[in-house]
């Protein structure tokens, strides 16, 4: 008799746990509004990624088409693997020697984003954009020069 | 020939078949050779090295900074307490204290890890199990966590926030409060959970006495984390040998003693009420003080041997670096608690069901990536 007891408390039991589990999903099914989902390539203009988040590096210039990059090397120096590549030329300045940026190359495919290239940069040159759709068609697009077309050093301006 | 193939009794019909490297329950390429009778487990070999990467090598080339973003790679899923781990070594071998401030902030960073990787794992193991749902609602929760991250740190999964010698950028204004939030916004989902999974009849009947394990096999194996102190097995590396502010905290260390993968989800679970105390004790007071020690631009290390352990989400996490005085290490070795949990998967597995397989698997929570590194 116990036995027969038992068997109908547990089936009782299993679909009360079945009900109760229901019971979520069904609230959810009824009210649509706490659904979080974000419908991604619709929200486009109104999609704004954090200001510290790590999209790709970039070299910001001012109006004038100035760096602020010294071509010291020191991050491609810090880079674990490789994805920096500074170029540099030597231009005589008031009959002075002086090592100037000529490329500044960054390969997008082989960056791990660890931030080291930017926290270690003396002069602030480099910093990451925001932007993440990386997409390519091909592998060649994702090495970067960094410096725009004519561009020099602001530092050198001012000597 | 025809009487020697019917010959063979159903019996004794002993076949293997490859369960990965691309399945989706052994989440990642880890390819399991099942030796089957029907639908019995008799025996498996693990096949690992799918994903190797050569970590430990590659460390070998890097200076101590540059490590730090290896060891992201290897448990995904707990990667700013591995990054703590290389930190904590460097800082032990140099004897630099760190403020206050740094030592709360990794602890709160390290907790909210530790509960985003349960969260994915929760959901994970569920979808293992045939609900399909969980996965949705653990992420769902996940995504608080993440955003959290991704605006201190940058990153969402991999962070490399840590540096030797304190942290990358000091906390974002918003840090605080969100975390506040993210506490009564989860305090409320995590019942859900348990009414979800926890209750379930379907759920409890796949998983009780599914995969036991006992306290003496945990200690042979090994086995660490949550999956160890469900056998009972007191190896929580926060309360054996405290790091950074988990002194200051008080938390119980979950120890369950069935051993069997309802109990290893039940650890999980209660792990996670146990990670919001701590986050609740700690976020209000942070300190003041600088978020980077001084530290010198090359990092050299005292020549002899250093082991630093922590305690990641899915157990121990050791790193072992023997430095010969440069500027790189001179050998590094990981002890990722994967492996060692991943080696009991041959002593569990024998006279089960495949579908149990996929239940004990997910409950020992593998990372493959931090199996193989």
């Amino acid at each position: 008799m116990t036995g027969i007891v038992e068997y109908i408390k547990d089936v009782f039991g299993a679909l009360k746990s079945l009900w109760t589990g229901m019971k979520v999903t069904g609230y959810y099914f009824v009210h649509p509004k706490e659904i979080v989902t974000e419908q991604y390539p619709e929200n486009r203009e109104t999609l704004k990624m954090f200001d510290r988040f790590k999209g790709e590096l970039t070299m910001p210039h001012n109006e004038k088409n100035e760096h602020k990059c010294t071509s010291c090397g020191i991050c491609e120096m810090n880079c674990p693997n490789g994805s920096i590549e500074v170029i540099s030329k030597f231009e005589t300045i008031d009959g002075k020697k002086k090592k100037m940026l000529d490329t500044y190359i960054y390969h997008l495919e082989m960056c791990t984003f660890c931030d080291l290239c930017v926290k270690t940069c003396p002069s602030s040159a480099i910093e990451f954009a925001q932007t993440f759709e990386h997409a390519v068609w091909d592998r060649s697009e994702l090495t970067k020069k960094l410096n725009k077309q004519d561009s020099v050093c602001s530092k050198d301006i001012k000597e | 020939m025809i009487e020697a193939i019917t010959g063979i009794k159903d019996s004794e019909q002993e076949y293997f078949i490859n369960m990965g490297p691309q399945h989706p329950s052994t989440h990642g390429v880890l390819r399991l050779v099942v030796n089957l009778e029907g639908e019995i487990v008799k025996s498996l070999v693990p096949h690992c090295g799918y994903i190797h990467r050569g970590i430990e090598k590659m460390c070998e080339k890097d200076t101590y900074q540059q490590v730090i973003h290896l060891t992201d790679r290897l448990d995904y899923l707990s990667a700013h307490i591995n990054n703590e781990a290389v930190c904590l070594l460097v800082e032990n071998a140099l004897e630099v204290e760190v403020s206050d401030r740094i030592k709360y902030i990794r602890t709160i960073m390290a907790e909210l890890n530790r509960i985003a990787s349960h969260q994915l794992w929760w959901a994970a193991f569920g979808m293992d199990m045939g609900a399909l749902t969980t996965f949705f609602y653990g992420l769902r929760d996940r995504e608080y966590i993440l955003n959290i991250f991704e605006q201190t740190t940058g990153g969402r999964l991999l962070q490399s926030y840590n540096r030797p010698g304190g942290l990358m950028n000091d906390i974002h204004p918003d840090f605080v409060k969100k975390i506040k939030e993210f506490i009564v916004h989860f305090r409320k989902k995590l019942p859900e959970y348990d009414e979800l999974l926890t209750g379930n009849v379907i759920f409890h009947n796949r998983t009780r006495n599914i995969g036991t394990l006992t306290r003496e096999n945990a200690i042979n194996y090994g086995v660490t984390g949550p999956s160890g102190r469900a056998s009972n097995f007191a190896c929580d590396v926060r309360k054996k040998y405290p790091y950074s502010a988990y002194d200051k905290v008080d938390f119980k260390e979950i120890l369950f003693t069935e051993g069997d993968s309802l109990a290893r989800y039940q650890v999980r679970v209660a792990e996670m009420w146990e990670s919001m105390k701590i986050l609740e004790q700690l976020v209000d007071g942070i300190p003041e003080g600088p978020f980077m020690m001084k530290m010198k631009p090359v990092i050299k290390l005292p020549v002899g041997e250093y082991y630093q352990r922590v305690e990641a989400a899915r157990g121990e996490f050791g790193v072992y670096v023997i430095s010969t005085g440069e500027k790189n290490p001179y050998r590094v070795k990981f002890r990722s608690p994967g492996l060692a949990n991943l080696s009991t998967l041959n002593h569990l597995s024998p006279n089960v069901k495949i579908a149990d397989l996929v239940a004990i698997m997910g409950s020992l929570d593998l990372v493959i990536p931090d199996i193989d590194r």
